[in-house]
């Protein structure tokens, strides 16, 4: 399955870019499971996915937990949490 | 009843805002207006400027959804928010929140609301330029409270409604 991802704020500046698409290997299932996955990607992707515990998720730009299942998505985003206001 | 949603690089007017929510009705009573503005300094320390990110498509689908659960709260005669992103110096215009009721007590409660929502749950991000370099925004936990009180029954969230 292809998605794009998306990152924001210190997620992208960690990673180096702003968006991709990547095809997913079968076994990834969840958002927890994606961000497990990408943190094996690199040295930049292990540094933004380092504490996955602050890192949000958000799948077609809505909030989801990291139990929410990406089958489906067209578009999943990770991002610190928000300071806007 | 009227929703404007917009976010832009642009300075906004709140004073012409605000009018033109009110402009040609006479239900409307009450009008809160809520700008947010860039400060020059955090903890003691200064901030030379500000940049804000954001997640173009989100931050408006995000933003209407809180507006929808506003206007199911509390009887709303219309709400606008602009929300600025890109680069902004201390006393610029960050966030404006304008929400039009009968009553103000109406009024205030949702432009808290939105308000506290805004800052926990649009996707925005701050990045402060400071003497020592630039540094991303934390996320504070008051904030975080500040939202979480209205996920309480109503009443108990705000007991000033508790006796209408």
């Amino acid at each position: 399955m292809s998605v794009k991802l998306l990152y924001f704020a210190w997620v992208r500046e960690r990673i180096g870019k702003g968006e991709e698409v990547v095809d997913l290997p079968a076994g990834v299932a969840t958002v927890a499971d994606l961000m497990t996955w990408l943190a094996g990607r690199g040295e930049e992707y292990a540094f933004a996915f380092e504490n996955p515990k602050v890192i949000r998720a958000a799948i077609n730009r809505t909030h989801v937990k990291p139990n929410a299942v990406i089958a489906g998505a067209k578009e999943v985003a990770f991002f610190p949490p928000m300071t806007g206001g | 009843m009227p929703v404007t949603i917009r976010l832009q690089s642009e300075d906004f007017d709140a004073a012409a805002e605000a009018a033109s929510l009110t402009r040609g009705r006479t239900d409307i009573g009450a009008v809160v207006t809520f700008s947010g503005i860039c400060r020059g300094s955090e903890a003691g320390a200064p901030v030379a400027a500000m940049t804000l990110e954001h997640y173009p498509g989100m931050a408006e689908a995000e933003i209407a959804r809180h507006v929808e659960e506003a206007e199911a709260r509390w009887p709303l005669f219309g709400v606008t928010i602009i929300h600025r992103y890109g680069r902004m110096v201390p006393g610029d215009n960050i966030v404006l929140v304008v929400t039009a009721a009968s009553h103000r007590g109406d009024a205030f409660a949702a432009a808290e609301f939105l308000m506290d929502y805004l800052k926990t749950r649009a996707p925005f991000w701050k990045q402060e330029e400071r003497p020592d370099g630039t540094a991303w925004v934390d996320a504070k936990a008051t904030d975080d409270s500040a939202a979480d009180r209205w996920a309480k029954p109503r009443q108990a969230a705000d007991p000033r409604h508790a006796a209408e």
